[in-house]
């Protein structure tokens, strides 16, 4: 009898992972790549970063033979200027962001304890978006038309077409592009790990990983969106003449500094704490023991997440600011080293409170701990005004960044590299290798960079294809040059390593290292995550919970079936992980794909002004998004709740903040809502740099304005109703509602376009008008995309895909509205009533 | 006598054809003396830290074989990362604080009896000496001062943006289009040092410097009065050719109707250190390989190739240039 039933309860284990395995299963053949799932998407992602990481290395390979001896002539003036250009460029944008992009998506969901993240087809999209940025970037290098103007592109050198080229362009669409790709993954990494947790992971017990990770995409959040703003400003100007940053029409080129570093410091920030993220999983493994002081570095890592902003004026020492602000920024670029060396003392105490197995994953992490250690001594030398006024734009700063950012962030990244790198198949890299590759890398590194401080104190500024002999430069650079391709030699036995077949190896464990946390029970054959969704009581539940893997793959905890053939998991609340619906995610997909490309190809073709190709791209990517909307997102589910097992049963519909949705469009309209901001700041930045910063040009119509506004207020006015109305049940009032809201929006465009049009404002001539202009067109924008969403709540609804109950689309739309109300409010009113307040 | 001796070690140097290599760590002027002390200060304090550091890293990574209670453990994160970086740095970020009012006295220093003004140009520097009481001189690529007297630089740009830099005298700034920055520098050392221009402006940014002079206030003020009027080689047959090739469109030669003013100054070319804006010695070859292909020289320069000229016509305008003393 009891045998029988265990017989029964066997094969029944077996028919749940059946077809939990099909959902999961990754389409076979071609269609292999239109996967959505976050083991693939994180692997092709972190293997295209790497890639890019191999060519802009190369790139500085060359570099350095041509500056191996004075007056070298192996590479052109000009080639070297696109290389070290792509060399920063791709390195920052392409390698180091997106490598814990990857990272994260691959990691995450396992660790959390999560089948997926919340978004996987946001993921692809992302990872589609970036790979064919990427290569048409670097590819620009072939054509000889790569941008040449510095990772940093400074205006006027890169803004004007009499001294720079197509390739300012390229830089420019190209990382746009790929700009709106990282903020699409942050929207993903935020949401993923504040709302998909598993039951119990109280905030307080998740993964520092996942703490960190939280706080970058935060950053990520805040950092990116000015640079996207500049971009904005920067592309007008190129293509469309409008002065921003002409000084001869009122505009300034410091302001693209000021935006540029507003997001280029947090940016070294974001690229450095995912890979002390690491090193905190890495570190309590081989100490064997929890970390030491949990709270000191999760507080240390969000004081210098927030510190990160307010340092970007020690980029700018040089400019000529007045000394009190180059003090401010002095202090507060010191004050920064506090929660670094929290970070590492961290670690240090960790290791002392425990036993340390010296592995090769240790091996990365100290070595690079003690090289980024001199990368964080000699910035505190150059965050001082008086040093870094010598020290600034030499070959001092290009020691004191590499050491920085390969100490800090290139070997651990190895270091994570050899210590997950048993996820993937159970196989460990060799230890040999890696002991080999570690050695070369750390030593031919010091060899290269270290002579670099000393260059630079000689007069050796950066960015220069070549000096002259005699003034003392010559051996240092060669011996540079020698430790360049010692350290390249290293890189190349870790991707020996990583590539070399491995299929004659025995499988080991799932949890080599014995770690303690959740990401090591997942089998790496099987795409589901985790089996079954556990629940959490501890900060390292492989060591605190017995039998935790063996109930976790037996199907013992939360949704171990998938009944319905749909792909779910859990989401939970932001504080305490309590469950409170089942979300059901996007599977396998080219829609993502078919978006990404035709975006990309929209970029692409506006970089060569090709205007018909443009907006054939930009159609298609828009039918592909709306499509994609309409057949994957706010499906109506074919009963309310279902049963997710030990007796738990839990709603598989919810709308307004328990979804993850409406937390999607908050936190994307807070990105929005900086950039809009930092456009805002160049308007009030302009202000100030000018006694009359009008220049005697009349400015927009103050009627025109506020009519603009308050019409942009009864738009949102009539669509909070329709939300209610809806709510009510009252359909037909809420459908008239949109169409009435939709008719005032129209008008209260109309009104905005005539603000500026009536005085007949002309962007070109000055920069009062252009920035009024580019605030307006800000908000117009904007308007006609709440007017999409007003539209197609409409078809929802008339489609019943859109009900009373299932009002995700409407609560989501009036949430983009309110930031709409937001910005055009402050829009009408800065630019039709503050000039006349002056 | 210790100007006079200073005088041959300054024409010592300049028949050596380049500057002196002097880096930041061996001053010549007020500001680098000062910036060095605060450089070796803070080295030998970095140095010592990442010794502790690291020792403390290799001794818990590989010897330490007891295990610490938790409670000591976090002390150390206490002392370690927040008691000790936060007395260490409130320190030296005073002592940074300290100096800068100092170091850069532009606040009141409209009283610098010598004003100089530097205008960065793809690839070169128009140099105008304004002393006061006394007519602006101009010049190119070269900037000479007085030994023991302040100097206020005025620092524009005409394209994109460059920085101005010399390394034993002072720390750098930056030269933006519709901004004038300054600078004040006071050279404590006679010396020709190597001015790179520090902010990367475009294809030949690497081949754009000026030589600094800093000379006794003797001897400067005879060079400034006689760069004041015209040069005395003016007048010989080479300018001539010089004007009859055009060169006059572009390059200023005082005494001369050469009136161009797209291209440097070459009033008083044959006096310099170098030319090419410091990156050939002042030799005529040099002048005459720069006339003949100034696009092999300085890619990215705007002045036209002119090796279609007869070789004897070249050499004839670059011996009548290195005449211009």
């Amino acid at each position: 009898m009891s045998a029988a039933i265990k017989e029964r309860s066997r094969e029944e284990y077996k028919a749940q992972e059946e077809r939990l395995r099909d959902v999961w299963a990754n389409p076979a053949g071609w269609r292999y790549w239109t996967s959505v799932n976050n083991f693939q998407i994180g692997l092709w992602y972190g293997s295209a970063a790497f890639a890019f990481m191999l060519f802009a290395g190369a790139l500085a390979l060359l570099m350095r033979l041509q500056l191996a001896v004075p007056d070298n002539d192996f590479l052109s003036a000009d080639f070297f200027n696109q290389a070290f250009t792509l060399h920063g460029t791709v390195m920052m944008f392409l390698f180091a962001v997106p490598i814990f992009e990857a990272v994260a998506i691959f990691l995450l969901p396992p660790m959390l304890g999560a089948r997926e993240m919340p978004f996987p087809r946001l993921g692809a999209f992302s990872f589609w978006s970036f790979l064919l940025g990427g290569v048409f970037v670097c590819g620009s290098i072939f054509f000889n038309a790569a941008p040449s103007a510095g990772w940093f592109m400074y205006p006027p050198l890169a803004t004007d077409k009499q001294f720079s080229g197509i390739g300012a362009d390229i830089w420019l669409l190209g990382l746009s592009f790929i700009e709106v790709a990282s903020i699409a993954a942050a929207v993903e990494l935020i949401v993923g790990i504040m709302k998909c947790r598993a039951p119990g992971m109280r905030i307080n017990l998740m993964p520092l990983f996942a703490w960190y990770l939280l706080i970058v995409a935060g950053m990520i959040l805040f950092a990116f969106p000015p640079l996207i703003a500049g971009d904005l400003l920067f592309e007008m100007e190129r293509m469309f003449d409008w002065p921003f940053f002409d000084a001869a029409r009122g505009g300034d080129p410091l302001l693209w500094q000021h935006l540029f570093w507003i997001f280029g410091h947090p940016e070294v920030y974001i690229i450095f704490l995912p890979a002390i993220a690491l090193m905190a999983m890495i570190v309590p493994t081989f100490s064997q023991r929890p970390i030491v002081g949990y709270s000191w570095i999760v507080l240390a890592a969000v004081g210098t997440g927030f510190l990160s902003f307010g340092l970007w004026v020690h980029h700018m020492f040089a400019t000529g600011l007045p000394q009190i602000s180059l003090a401010f920024f002095s202090a507060a670029s010191e004050a920064v080293a506090i929660p670094t060396g929290v970070q590492i003392f961290v670690f240090i105490a960790t290791m002392l409170a425990g036993r340390v197995i010296f592995s090769t994953p240790m091996l990365f992490g100290t070595g690079g701990l003690a090289i980024f250690v001199i990368g964080g001594l000699t910035g505190v030398m150059v965050a001082l005004a008086p040093f870094d006024w010598q020290a600034h734009d030499t070959y001092f700063v290009v020691a004191h960044l590499h050491y920085v950012l390969i100490g800090g962030m290139l070997f651990p990244v190895v270091a994570g590299l050899y210590y997950y790198y048993p996820l993937i198949d159970a196989k460990k890299l060799s230890d040999r290798l890696g002991r080999l590759a570690f050695w070369l890398m750390f030593c031919g590194f010091n060899i290269a960079f270290f002579p670099m401080h000393l260059s630079g104190l000689r007069g050796m500024p950066r960015r220069v294809f070549t000096y002259p002999a005699e003034i003392g430069l010559d051996w240092l650079n060669l011996i540079s040059t020698a430790g360049a391709f010692i350290f390249a030699a290293g890189v190349l036995v870790v991707v020996f390593d990583v590539l070399r077949p491995k299929h004659r190896e025995p499988r080991g464990e799932f949890n080599p290292w014995n770690a303690g946390t959740l990401e090591w029970i997942s089998e790496p054959e099987e795409n589901w995550g985790v089996r079954s969704i556990p629940i959490v009581r501890s900060r390292y539940p492989l060591w605190d919970q017995k039998d935790l893997a063996r109930k976790v793959n037996g199907g013992r905890y939360y949704l171990p079936d998938a009944e319905e053939g749909w792909r779910e998991g859990l989401v939970t609340s932001v504080l305490d992980a309590e469950p409170i619906q089942v979300l059901r995610v996007g599977g396998t997909s080219h829609v993502t794909i078919v978006s990404a490309l035709s975006l990309g190809a929209a970029f692409i073709a506006l970089t060569f002004h090709w205007w018909i190709a443009t907006a054939l791209a930009a159609i298609t990517c828009f039918c592909a998004v709306i499509y994609w909307l309409w057949t994957g997102t706010g499906e109506i589910p074919e009963k309310p709740e279902k049963d997710v097992g030990l007796g738990l049963s839990l709603p598989l519909y919810a709308s307004g903040p328990d979804s993850v949705g409406w937390w999607a469009m908050f936190i994307t309209m807070v990105g929005d809502g900086t950039a809009f901001a930092s456009l805002v700041f160049g308007y009030f930045f302009y202000w100030t740099i000018h006694i009359d910063f009008t220049a005697g040009i009349a400015g927009p119509d103050a009627a025109w304005s506020l009519a603009a506004a308050i019409l942009f207020a009864a738009a949102w006015g009539l669509m909070v109703a329709a939300r209610m109305f809806n709510r009510r049940g009252a359909t037909a009032a809420m459908r008239g509602l949109l169409v009435l809201s939709l008719l005032t929006t129209v008008g209260a465009s109309a009104a905005g376009l005539a603000a500026p049009w009536s005085p007949g404002m002309d962007p070109t001539r000055h920069v009062y008008p252009a920035i009024v202009w580019i605030l307006v067109i800000w908000v117009l924008a904007h308007a006609a995309l709440g007017t999409v969403m007003q539209a197609y709540c409409l078809a929802r609804s008339l489609a019943g895909r859109l009900t009373p109950k299932h009002d995700m689309d409407l609560s989501n739309v009036v949430l983009y509205w309110h930031f709409l109300l937001i910005t055009a409010v402050i829009t009408f009113v800065t630019i039709g009533l503050f000039p006349a307040a002056m | 006598m210790g100007q006079h001796f200073s005088l041959s070690a300054a024409s010592l140097l300049l028949a050596s054809g380049y500057p002196g290599a002097r880096s930041v760590l061996e001053p010549a002027g007020e500001e680098a003396q000062q910036i060095a002390v605060l450089f070796w200060v803070m080295l030998s304090g970095g140095a010592v830290i990442w010794l502790g550091v690291v020792g403390l890293l290799l001794h818990s990574a590989l010897f330490n074989r007891r295990r610490l209670a938790e409670k000591s453990a976090s002390s150390i994160i206490l002392w370690g990362g927040v008691v000790f970086p936060s007395v260490t740095l409130c320190a030296l970020l005073a002592y940074a604080l300290w100096l800068m009012p100092g170091l850069r006295p532009f606040a009141q220093a409209s009283s610098a009896a010598l004003r100089i003004e530097v205008t960065g140009r793809q690839f070169w520097w128009e140099v105008v000496y304004r002393p006061s009481q006394r007519p602006p001189v101009a010049s190119a690529n070269e900037i000479r001062l007085p030994v023991g007297e302040r100097v206020e630089l005025s620092l524009k740009s005409a394209d994109v943006i460059h920085s101005f830099w010399i390394p034993p005298l002072g720390g750098k700034m930056d030269m933006i289009p519709g901004r004038t920055n300054r600078l004040s520098l006071m050279a404590t050392k006679p010396g020709i040092f190597r001015g790179p221009c520090t902010e990367y402006c475009g294809t030949s940014h690497a081949l754009m410097a000026f030589s600094a002079v800093a000379m006794e206030p003797e001897a400067f003020r005879s060079w400034l009065a006689a760069q004041a009027i015209p040069a005395e080689g003016a007048g010989a047959s080479g300018g001539a050719l010089f004007l009859r090739h055009g060169c006059g469109s572009c390059h200023f030669v005082a005494g001369t109707d050469a009136r161009g003013l797209i291209g440097p100054d070459l009033s008083h070319l044959g006096s310099r250190v170098t030319v090419g804006a410091g990156i050939l010695p002042n030799t005529e070859d040099a002048v005459a390989r720069f006339i003949a292909r100034p696009d092999l020289i300085k890619p990215g320069s705007r002045m036209p190739a002119f090796d279609m000229l007869p070789p004897d016509d070249i050499r004839a305008i670059a011996a009548w240039l290195r005449g211009l003393q």
